[in-house]
Formats: C-alpha cells, structure tokens, sequence
C-alpha cells in the first residue's frame, strides 16, 4: 500500500500545524494586549503603510512565473525517470538529455532575449 | 483508511465552499491551493502516487501562481458588492448544471459497471501492486518516448511564446509609476 508509506509525512504535518498553532494559541491567551498608537507603529525598519495592497503588478512578473511553470511541468517528467533511474540507465539517461536539451533551448532563446533581466 | 477519506474529503468540500464565500480573489485563489492540496492526498489514498504529486507540484504549485499572478495583473479588489438571493437566470443555470452533474454521477457510480476490478492492461491491483509512478516510467521510457520528446518541443514553443507575447509591450514606465 503506498498511502502508508505517506504517515510520517502526516505526521509531520501534524507536527507542524501543531506547534504554529500552540505559539499562536499561548501568544493569545497569555500576552497581555494593551495596544496604544505608539505600539501599533512599525518598528525597526518599518515604514507606515501608503494605499492598498491591491495594486496592479507588471506584467514581467508573469513572464518570470511562465518561465517557472514550465520548468515545474518539466519536474513532473523528470520524476518518474528519478524513480527508475537505475533500471534505465544509460538509455533513460539520454532520452532525459535530448528532453532537457530542447527546453533549455528555450531558456537560452529567453536568456538572448533579455527575459531574465529585468529592465 | 475509509475514516482518512471522510476526513480529508470533507475538508476539502470545505475548502471549495470557501471559495465561494470568500470575497477577495486572492484568498480564494489560496483556498482553492488547500483544495487541491486535499485531492492531492485523496490521490495518495487511492494509491496514486503520480497523480498525487501532479495535483500538488502542478495544480496546486504551478496553475495557481498563475491564478494568482493573473489576479494581480487585472488589479481584482475584493467584491464589495452586496450579497443578493434574488434567483436570476444564471443562478438558475447553474443550478440546473449542478443537478444534472450530479445525476450524472449518481448514475455512473451508482450503477456496477462502476465496480472497480481488473480491467484493461493496466487495471488498479497492477497499479496499487507496481506503483503508478514506476509503470508511468516504464511507459514514458518505452512506448512513448517519441511522443515524450516532442513534449519537450511543446515546452520549448511555450516558453518562446511567452516572451514573444509579452515582451511586445511598450516599456512598462506608465505601469510603474500609476499611484
């Protein structure tokens, strides 16, 4: 069974939904909140906040996310091939090279292209 | 095991009601990462390793940083708007489409041609027994290693495109300085 394999990750989970839980929990009931102007401002570093958080992004972000997506569509065929690595070996190694030779093909046409700089 | 489904299909009904309630698209595009999130696991539980690792590292991961670089790129501020029960013709299409979806369901899954049992080449014991990612392997390696490679061409076309089409704009000095 495979989904046995997957309790230590939900324990792990656990673990962690726990303890950020617990901290936030023990911060609430035990701090006292006697809040004043001057304890709301933002310290060390922190300027006072100027207009909304809904601002309209660049669009050059949305390359760079393009750019992610298609390099993580390319982990999901990478990993089947991590798995049967070993059976594989040689040959899976070169149908893996030719598959990441053409995309990076497409990272070096991004690079020229001044893609990756952001001005 | 049964329980584990019960429990992480309820939260993930949960979460997809979430999104509907909620009224900033940001917090709905991360309410619906938990969703997916959650199917990911429904996924491990029915033995499904790759699918499972695809609903998280693709849909969860990749289509969602889309979802929410979109919503960022359109400027969507939170709906304001009041919540009207008035029934107008698309709530009531809707309705009607959920209804026939889930007759629909209801009649497939309902009905013993639904019975999972072992079917075709690649049937759920030979999954649950090889692995899903080991026989995806195999297959991608072998049979279709033609058809993997020109993948790799459609990636390739993808990633050109995208700068092609975005890098037309006029130099983004505008975009910038708007308050």
């Amino acid at each position: 069974m495979v989904a046995e394999q997957y309790i230590p990750v939900l324990m792990l989970l656990g673990v962690a939904l726990g303890f950020g839980a617990l901290f936030t929990l023990l911060g609430i009931l035990l701090g006292p909140k006697r809040d004043t102007a001057v304890k709301k401002m933002p310290f060390e570093s922190g300027l006072p906040s100027t207009g909304s958080g809904f601002k309209r992004y660049s669009v050059r972000f949305y390359m760079v996310a393009l750019a992610f997506l298609i390099f993580d569509v390319e982990i999901i065929f990478f990993y089947p091939w991590a798995v049967k690595f070993r059976e594989f070996g040689l040959y899976g190694f070169v149908v893996m090279s030719i598959f990441f030779v053409i995309l990076v093909l497409g990272l070096v046409y991004d690079w020229r292209k001044g893609a990756l700089e952001w001005d | 095991m049964l329980i584990a489904f019960y429990i992480v299909a309820a939260l993930a009904v949960a979460s997809a009601f979430n999104i509907l309630i909620l009224r900033s698209p940001v917090y709905c595009a991360l309410s619906l990462v938990g969703c997916f999130f959650l199917l990911g696991i429904i996924f491990i539980l029915l033995n499904n390793e790759f699918v499972a690792v695809v609903q998280v590292l693709i849909y969860a991961g990749a289509i969602m940083v889309l979802f929410l670089f979109v919503i960022m790129l359109l400027n969507l501020r939170p709906d304001s708007s009041p919540r009207s029960l008035k029934f107008g013709i698309a709530k009531i299409l809707g309705i009607g489409l959920t209804v026939g979806i889930l007759a629909q369901l209801i009649g497939v899954f309902g009905s013993s041609a639904a019975k999972l049992g072992p079917m075709g080449e690649y049937s759920a014991q030979r999954v649950t027994e090889e692995g899903s990612l080991e026989i995806v392997a195999e297959l991608m390696l072998t049979e279709y290693v033609l058809p993997f490679e020109i993948i790799s061409i459609l990636l390739m076309v993808s990633i050109m495109g995208a700068v092609v089409l975005a890098k037309k704009r006029p130099p983004p000095e505008e975009e910038e300085s708007q308050p």
